[in-house]
């Protein structure tokens, strides 16, 4: 018996599997510029601030802050841990580097915009799942 | 100088459909419903037709997301085209309208049949309303999400746009103070609206204690914050004004359009995460008009999700920007007799889902002046529909000639 909710896992490319299989290695990777050193995300082949193209995977810190989140109670698919939280969060390392995530060991009293977070993976298959918790937990 | 060539653009007639929960009809038979009464309403006849656009057009996606897209509609009148645009990568669902004023403002049409078809009532049956992807493949199994809408969404359980929009929602509550009790305002003025709209899905009263205790979809919204599923087509004719002016009806000339997307095109990376794309196209709108917001008389605002109606004010300025909640609290301000008369048909809250298209027919109406027991007093002249939530954003500004 599986602890993991199930979940639509991504199609895994060679050009987004730093992001969807760096939890492998316990990292949180996005491309990043090697001349101006902009994070990028979703990953592209173009660094949208300078235009260059040498971009590679690099790992972040793994820090984030919650900007915004929801508790789906909606059974979209049936699950037996509804409301579970969906959230946007900022990475540390730029503002507005973001992910859509979920955050997880918090309940609502606890999960608050703001929030300290840090980042753990979920494996499904070949996939490593970025969710989130709160940093003091 | 600016040339606005939108204003060579006038709606000349609208058409609709039966709208009902779940009608059991075939799509394109409600698609040829609307299109022959928009034509009729217009007093053209299907040989004067030469333009046709619709949204999104031929496609997969949610069980019954389109009913018709170009090519059946465009077969089954025997339609002969100049001009013709369909598809889903646009300013909204009224995108394909704002594109038949330039096609006609440019002399590839002169008279556009533009028309939007759902039946998500019948094909989503009994079993409540799909999420995204869930069903693509087989329940889910083995299916894999791609796509800049997709991928970075589905594998985070949220399916569905009330879970993304609910975010943005959730942050404006956040910077602004916003409340469930002040959102509520939207869905009870569009509930208040319904009763007086024959065709609307929901008419009978829902009062602020009953939404308060409705169950919650994807914090802060209840069910009611979000639209009804139904069945329906919508269609209306954008003409070029001097093709216009021995029609039918007095024509309604397009004053301004808004189409602008400046931020990026995403559910969650759009720089300011208490609006969304509809801040650049109302921005834009009021940018090719001399016009102000105290000139509007009726509202016809897209409330797939309530708090979509509440940005749309903000953008649109009739109200500042963050002050939505305290502008709506009580809902004298957006009632038929108030300051900004909002979603008179009902919305798609309580009007159903026609996506989009019902806000232009509803602001048509009021117009025309036939909106009978809902009709916003003192004969409106200027109106404004908008539609679009999340990257999608596109609005219209219609005055009476």
């Amino acid at each position: 018996m599986s602890d993991k909710p199930f979940r639509v896992l991504p199609r895994v490319t060679p050009w987004n599997e730093h992001f969807w299989r760096g939890g492998e290695r316990g990292e949180l990777r996005f491309l990043r510029c090697a001349a101006c050193r902009t994070w990028v995300h979703p990953p592209a082949p173009v660094c949208p601030s300078c235009y260059g193209r040498a971009l590679a995977p690099e790992a972040v810190s793994g820090r984030a802050t919650v900007l915004t989140y929801t508790w789906n109670h909606q059974p979209w698919v049936p699950s037996p841990d509804h409301p579970y939280a969906i959230a946007i969060v900022e990475i540390e390392e730029q503002p507005g580097l973001r992910l859509m995530t979920n955050v997880v060991r918090c309940t609502p009293e606890t999960l608050r915009v703001g929030l300290p977070v840090r980042v753990v993976f979920e494996q499904h298959d070949d996939v490593f799942i970025p969710l989130f918790e709160p940093r003091s937990a | 100088m600016k040339e606005i060539l939108e204003r060579r653009a006038a709606i000349t007639g609208i058409g609709q459909s039966e709208v009902g929960r779940r009608l059991g009809r075939e799509p394109l038979a409600l698609t040829l419903d609307a299109c022959l009464a928009a034509i009729a309403d217009a007093g053209l006849t299907p040989a004067q037709i030469d333009g046709l656009a619709t949204y999104p057009g031929a496609m997969g996606g949610a069980p019954g997301f389109t009913g018709a897209g170009v090519t059946e509609v465009h077969d089954a009148l025997r339609l002969r085209l100049d001009w013709y645009s369909g598809g889903i990568e646009r300013p909204g669902q009224l995108g394909c309208v704002i594109d038949a004023c330039a096609a006609v403002a440019c002399g590839y049409a002169r008279h556009v049949l533009c028309f939007r078809s759902v039946w998500e009532g019948t094909a989503q049956g009994k079993g409540g309303r799909a999420g995204i992807g869930v069903d693509a493949g087989g329940g889910g199994r083995g299916f894999r999400a791609s796509g800049p809408m997709m991928e970075f969404t589905l594998p985070f359980r949220a399916y569905s746009a009330a879970n993304w929009i609910a975010m943005v929602a959730q942050r404006h509550f956040h910077e602004y103070g916003t409340t469930r009790e002040q959102l509520a305002q939207i869905a009870l003025n569009a509930r208040r609206n319904a009763a007086g709209n024959p065709n609307a899905i929901y008419r009978e009263p829902l009062a602020m204690e009953q939404y308060l205790g409705a169950r919650m979809i994807s914090t802060p919204f209840c069910l009611y914050d979000c639209d009804v599923p139904c069945d329906g087509a919508t269609a209306m004719i954008v003409s070029r004004v001097d093709a216009a002016r021995d029609l039918r009806r007095a024509p309604l000339r397009i004053e301004a359009v808004g189409s602008a997307l400046r931020g990026r095109p995403s559910w969650d990376q759009f720089d300011d995460l208490t609006t969304m794309a509809l801040r650049d196209a109302a921005a834009m709108l009021w940018e090719r008009t001399d016009l102000k917001p105290a000139d509007v008389d009726v509202a016809e605002l897209y409330d797939g999700f309530s708090f979509i109606a509440l940005a749309w004010l903000e953008a649109l300025r009739f109200c500042p920007k963050g002050e939505g909640g305290p502008f709506i609290e009580g809902g004298a301000a957006i009632a038929r007799d108030g300051a900004i008369p909002l979603n008179t048909n009902g919305g798609q809250l309580s009007g159903g889902r026609l996506h989009g298209f019902g806000f232009l027919h509803e602001a048509c109406v009021q117009l025309w002046g036939e909106g009978g027991a809902r009709q916003v007093p003192g004969g409106p002249e200027v109106a404004v529909a908008a539609a679009g939530g999340g990257p999608l954003g596109g609005c219209m500004l219609l005055v009476r000639t």
